[in-house]
């Protein structure tokens, strides 16, 4: 899984990656944000780059969007080079960073023909392709108000839509649901969908392994700058093991000596429900699990459910990383 | 809420050809355009202060700096002119630094653009909020009895002198709203930088009283070669080398900070 190569793209076809990236580094004073990365996107795909805050994900993006200039190494999108090209690379992608790039003193429309006269369209075509946009992501009725007025969910729409402008050939998305509430973000999901159906290759980061494991053909896991694992969410879920013990206690308050008993006889770290209420640890076999079980039993602990399977990919990413959790921010991710 | 098949009509649209950079600069022209639309109070902004300076001197100091609130008014129109000018390029500053705080200038980076074009519809955006600004103040000196010796020739010159003063200017904020994440922090900066500026110049009073070393000062500061150079051109008697030393420190600002501006933005 740590197979950089895209499916069944050769060496030799790379000129078919939306994205092909070798080594890029990219530093700010002593942190290394991007410590060696490569990357192959295949056209066509959505492909997720899932990490904590501060794993580097939004650097690494803003580099591949010509925003910052990489320290070492080199990459292609779209066939242009990143630093030899910038312009031609610019030309064939659209950008919708973590914070919504609109002017919110103008209307939807104004923002959106404001862009469509920079890409060269004139005057009523210029019109024309705004309302085509607004309409397409149900935001006609709020064509004519401000930005400042619109909800999360209708500037992220209208973020969107800004960058599809002119069709890209990738289309960058820095966490497109972040702060957004559970109907907004799974409205956005939708029209993540909806676009890669259209065609549109798609390059997104995310926090959210939900997220991740919902919407992308491919995942590239990232922390501290470095690329830790890559594959389908299949392939990532099968790699970290299938042998998962997930324990739920009667008595929240023993769950400290439950863990503990748990991480003797396995022998692998245990792991918390964000939640916290449920225990989860990778047994190996069905016997293992038996003996753990017993333990626990023995010492007077009482289960109120338990279960073996697949790991969650929030599982995934602790075998990994020996992190609990992806939700606590590290707070050196340079914007 | 989005169908997929009307997002692959609308992706058959064909590409236009790009635009050239002039082109570029207009739309961003045409964008502080729409700012006045729908953000009409920032001219409040603009205005209030200079209109309370020019009642509270005139009436108030004017009878003792000159003799009659109406001689003041005539000596004190031509500097408040130049004040507005200097003290509106710090809210242009503010807008940037708002502007790049929101990501916004991300997405105008990611575009295949003119790297400067933005910059070019902010000047755009500051010269007209200099010509409305200075207008409204001169209308309120003309009502007050202010009346410009040199004609309208001579306002228009005077004008064309306060774009020049605020294009230098705003360079200065410009560069400022680049390297300084806080838009508030961008105008407190700005005033500290400017109030020695405005008010240790001869916009309020002849310097002749002032002890020799703040004189020496006065006399060099550029605001005060601004301010005598904009009353020569709107009372008659502008000699060259006064235009000239008024335009110094704008084309040095220009020849300095515009080269920066275009490496910090590159840069970031």
């Amino acid at each position: 899984m740590n197979d950089t190569s895209p499916m069944g793209v050769p060496a030799t076809g790379l000129a078919q990656s939306a994205i092909s990236a070798r080594g890029l580094v990219k530093t700010f004073g002593k942190l290394r944000a991007v410590d060696g990365i490569d990357l192959d996107v295949p056209r066509g795909i959505i492909f997720a780059i899932l990490g904590p805050n501060g794993a580097g994900k939004t650097t690494l993006m803003r580099m591949l969007a010509t925003l910052s200039r990489p320290d070492a190494g080199s990459a292609t999108v779209m066939g242009h080079d990143l630093v030899q090209a910038p312009h031609e690379v610019r030309a064939a992608i659209a950008m919708t960073g973590q914070f919504a790039s609109l002017d919110e003193d103008l209307t939807g429309r104004e923002n959106l023909v404001l862009l469509a006269r920079l890409w060269g369209f004139r005057g009523r075509a210029a019109k024309a392709r705004a309302d085509d946009l607004l309409a397409a992501f149900g935001l006609s009725e709020a064509a004519t108000k401000q930005v400042r007025d619109y909800s999360g969910g209708m500037r992220r729409r209208l973020d969107i839509a800004a960058s599809l402008i002119v069709t890209p050939g990738v289309l960058f998305l820095d966490e497109p649901t972040t702060g957004l509430d559970p109907n907004a973000r799974k409205d956005v999901w939708g029209m993540i969908r909806g676009l890669a159906e259209a065609g549109v290759t798609i390059l997104l980061t995310t926090q959210y392994l939900e997220e991740a494991d919902q919407l992308a053909a491919r995942i590239a896991v990232i922390d501290h700058g470095r690329k830790i694992a890559e594959g389908t969410s299949r392939e990532l879920k099968a790699a970290t093991g299938s042998g998962f013990l997930h324990v739920a206690l009667a008595d929240v308050a023993r769950l400290d000596q439950a863990a503990s008993i748990l991480e003797r006889r396995l022998e692998h770290p245990v792991q918390r429900s964000a939640e916290g209420a449920e225990l989860s640890v990778l047994a190996g076999t069905a016997k293992a699990a038996n003996e753990a079980l017993a333990d626990l039993v023995a010492a007077g602990i009482e289960l109120s459910d338990f279960s073996m399977g697949q790991p969650s990919l929030e599982e995934v990413f602790f075998a990994l990383t020996g992190q609990p959790s992806l939700g606590e921010s590290r707070k050196d991710d340079k914007p | 809420m989005i169908d997929t098949t009307s997002l692959q009509r609308l992706q058959r649209v064909a590409r236009p050809r790009s635009p050239s950079a002039l082109s570029n600069a207009l739309v961003f022209g045409w964008r502080a355009v729409l700012k006045f639309k729908h953000v009409p109070e920032q001219l409040f902004d603009l205005v209030m202060t200079p209109i309370m300076f020019t009642l509270l001197f005139t009436f108030v100091f004017g009878g003792a700096l000159a003799g009659s609130p109406g001689e003041y008014l005539q000596f004190f129109l031509p500097g408040i002119l130049v004040q507005t000018v200097v003290f509106n390029a710090v809210y242009s500053g503010m807008g940037l630094s708002t502007d790049l705080g929101k990501g916004l200038f991300d997405r105008f980076r990611s575009l295949p653009i003119w790297s400067l074009s933005p910059f070019a519809g902010l000047m755009v955006g500051d010269i007209l909020r200099h010509l409305i600004a200075a207008s409204i103040i001169l209308i309120i000196g003309l009502i007050l009895g202010y009346r410009p010796e040199a004609g309208s020739l001579g306002v228009l010159a005077a004008f064309a002198m306060l774009i020049a003063i605020g294009f230098g200017m705003g360079w200065v904020f410009i560069v400022l709203g680049l390297l300084i994440r806080t838009p508030t922090t961008v105008m407190t900066l700005g005033f500290t930088f400017l109030f020695p500026l405005v008010f240790a110049s001869n916009i309020m009073v002849d310097p002749g009283t002032m002890p020799d070393w703040l004189r020496a000062f006065v006399e060099v500061n550029p605001v005060s070669l601004m301010t005598t150079a904009l009353r020569g051109l709107m009372g008659g008697g502008a000699t060259l080398s006064q235009v000239v030393f008024a335009l110094i420190a704008p084309v040095a600002l220009t020849a300095i900070l515009a080269p920066t501006t275009l490496w910090l933005y590159l840069r970031r």
